[in-house]
């Protein structure tokens, strides 16, 4: 499904990204552990298809189409979407009003009928059920003024009601009680299905507990160094990043 | 200056009409003040930008060009013309066509008794005491070139009188177009008198056919006696070729609840100063006002907040869109009095630009004089936060739409306070129609 091959990306002329490589095929959860400022959101950013980051190298194919071509609503409209670290707070535009218009675009994209007021109602009924968000929030403008639990819940929601190919989930456990954490999880297990991939990047193992990953992958300094399946996820957890040079069971180091 | 005095030369052939009797011109006293404020005129002549008050706005292209007096057959305009302009149920119509009132078009039937909704040329006819103590009395000439022009000029406006006590639910409207192909000039002039406790919605709607060429230079008086509560509203939709220099006056009395919006859309350099003079205790004054201007389009919008009274509260919130070269000005001019203890002031201008070549001036003044005061402002000049727009983005909306998106959640702000749900839809379709991917967002929504 998605096939990155050795993406180098820049910000502002400095070098984030140095290489990265990284296939995601249907069916499965990837998960992506790293320290902070290692590049995680760098890497979900241009995923995205943000303008800040520059791709400097490299290339990304998403079910063989070329990513780095597409803008952005592009992107989602070929079922990429990604839940920000960072939700962006915007005032004056409520999530039902703008999900609508979202919806609708990315159905015009994938060849569908667009929803009418009556189905789109029902449709976000169901997903607000599914991740346990409170209809009145979504009657707010966006983000505005949300809790961080609530942002993030947010982000999920926007992602059952978009039913995406991949779905790459920035921190979405940040910021999450226990609780949220499960609903959340819950929401993005919903979604997984032999068609969908998704990404999930985190630094603590506590959210794989719940959305247990089909491999994991250790990025340090704008590369991934260490690749193996959920254990690898423990053995950070107790370990921390340091000891990434060595062997570890379960884990196979990444020829650089 | 040689065309400007030309046209003072236009301008003083026309007065001598009026004095002469040939324009029907109201009472003796009415003619007196006429004559006052073009002899202000005269000495003011059209105001350049190094008077202060004009520093952004250059109205030269007004002041050199012919406008004749604008001629009009009665019977001109049609329902059609005037349809886009309805917003629903009214207590009163008052269509004019090119300035003068035209019954055919207006329906002011179902009034409760003792309102009166009337053309100004009717109501200076017949020597009412209201517009003898009322008219011209409030706007002030002597600092206004325009104001003085339209005070010297004036024929034709709405008369509107809401007795003490009585509430309109429905709002009344007026609405100049503009149709005649020929070019000219107009000063309508609008008294609007609210009785002591009594409530009434007002909507002044300007607008003109594609492709007329005019000046029109409004001036609307407003007084709201005691505990009188005031809703007005004003859409400025002119023509692209036309000019709109206008003043809003309102004197607010004892306790009384003022509030007036403005929304300028279209026409090619709009000018609105909007005063208020909060004149008794405990009043309360909201002006709002939004613009969404594109092109060479030029608005300019001039408050003065005079609080001489004590206890008065006042808000002013403006909002600019910008696009292509436009060019916005906000100047905001508080005045507390020295009696003016327990004033409440805040104001709020901000801006948002959508291409590097438009252009906006802010410009905040307080004057206060009194001590135990509480006055704010604030002024914000920004673009789309290109964060949201990625964000909208990367949800499926295209750059354009995401664009259109934000810049409609930013003007909606102003246009979801208006409390005529009729004219609230209209004035959202206006909205949309303006922005870059208006029609697909209204399809989408
Ligand atoms: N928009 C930006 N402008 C400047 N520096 C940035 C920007 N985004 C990321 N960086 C830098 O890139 C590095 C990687 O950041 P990021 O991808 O956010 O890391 P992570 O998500 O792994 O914590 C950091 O050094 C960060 O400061
Ligand atoms: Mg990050």
């Amino acid at each position: 499904m998605l096939e990155i091959r050795n993406l180098q990306a820049n910000v502002e002329g400095k070098e984030i990204l140095k290489g990265i490589n990284l296939t995601v095929a249907a069916g499965e959860i990837h998960s992506i552990m790293g320290p902070n400022g290692s590049g995680k959101s760098t890497l979900a950013q241009v995923l995205a298809g943000r303008d800040t980051y520059e791709v400097t190298e490299g290339e990304i194919l998403f079910e063989g189409k070329d990513l780095l071509e597409l803008s952005p609503d592009e992107r989602a409209g070929e079922g990429l979407f990604l839940a920000f670290q960072y939700p962006v707070e915007i005032p004056g535009v409520t999530t039902n009003y703008f999900l609508k218009a979202a919806l609708n675009a990315v159905r015009k994209y994938r060849g569908e009928d667009e929803l009418d007021a009556m189905d789109f109602l029902a449709h976000i009924k169901e997903k607000a059920e599914l991740v346990d968000i409170p209809q009145d929030l979504l009657k707010r403008a966006i983000n505005e003024g949300f809790s961080g639990g609530e942002k993030k819940r947010n982000e999920v929601f926007q992602m059952a009601v978009l039913e995406p190919k991949l779905s790459v989930l920035d921190e979405t456990d940040s910021g999450l009680d226990i609780d949220a954490l499960r609903i959340v999880a819950n929401g993005v297990n919903q979604l997984r299905s032999p068609q969908r991939a998704g990404i999930v990047i985190t630094h603590y193992q506590r959210l794989l507990d719940y959305i247990v990953p089909d491999f994991v992958h250790v990025l340090v300094d704008g590369r991934i160094v260490q690749s193996g399946d959920k254990d690898l996820a423990l053995h950070l957890e107790d370990k921390g990043y340091g000891w990434i040079r060595e062997d570890v069971p379960g884990g196979e180091p990444v020829a650089s | 200056m040689i065309e400007v005095k030309e046209q003072k030369q236009t301008y003083a052939t026309r007065f001598e009409r009026i004095e002469a009797g040939v324009v029907e011109g109201g009472s003796a006293s009415l003619l007196a003040i006429r004559k006052a404020a073009f002899s202000r005129f005269t000495e003011l002549g059209f105001p350049t930008t190094k008077h202060e008050e004009w520093q952004y706005t250059n109205i030269a292209p007004i002041a050199e060009a012919e406008f004749e007096r604008m001629e009009t057959d009665t019977a001109s305009g049609s329902i059609d013309d005037i349809a886009p302009f309805n917003f629903g149920a009214c207590a009163a119509t008052l269509v004019f066509m090119n300035g003068k009132f035209a019954p055919h078009l207006s329906a002011v039937g179902n009034l409760h008794e003792g309102i009166r909704a009337r053309s100004l040329a009717d109501a200076l006819s017949s020597d009412d005491p209201l517009i003898t103590r009322h008219l011209a009395r409030h706007a002030k000439f002597d600092e206004h070139a325009f104001t003085a022009l339209n005070t010297a000029m004036m024929e034709d406006g709405a008369f509107v009188y809401i007795p003490p006590g009585v509430v309109v639910e429905q709002p009344i409207h007026l609405i100049y177009l503009t149709s005649s192909a020929q070019p000219g000039s107009y000063h309508p002039r609008n008294l609007f008198v609210l009785g002591s406790s009594s409530q009434a919605t007002l909507v002044e709607s300007y607008a003109g056919l594609e492709g007329t060429r005019y000046f029109s230079n409004p001036v609307t008086e407003i007084v709201t006696e005691a505990g009188a509560v005031l809703d007005h509203y004003k859409i400025v939709r002119e023509s692209d070729e036309a000019f709109h220099v206008s003043t809003l006056q309102l004197h607010q009395h004892q306790g009384s609840n003022a509030s007036s919006t403005t929304v300028s859309m279209n026409g090619r350099l709009v000018r609105n100063d909007i005063r208020t003079l909060l004149d008794g205790d405990g009043c309360d004054c909201t002006l709002n006002g939004v613009q969404v201007i594109d092109g060479t389009q030029h608005v300019d919008n001039h408050l003065v907040v005079d609080h001489a009274k004590p206890n008065c509260n006042s808000r002013e919130f403006f909002k600019n869109v910008l696009n292509g070269k436009s060019r916005g000005v906000f100047s905001g001019r508080i005045m507390v009095r020295e009696d003016a203890q327990k004033t409440d002031a805040k104001q709020t201008n901000q801006s948002l630009l959508l291409s590097e070549d438009a252009q906006v001036d802010s410009k905040p003044q307080l004057e206060i004089l009194a001590d135990d005061v509480k006055c704010t402002h604030g002024a914000t000049i920004g673009q789309l936060d290109e964060d949201a727009v990625f964000y909208l983005q990367s949800r499926g909306l295209d750059f354009e739409t995401a664009r259109s998106l934000l810049v409609y959640a930013f003007a909606r702000e102003v246009i979801d306070e208006v409390r005529i749900d009729g004219l609230r839809n209209q004035l959202d379709e206006l909205l949309i129609a303006r922005l870059p991917q208006g029609q697909l967002l209204r399809e989408r929504l």
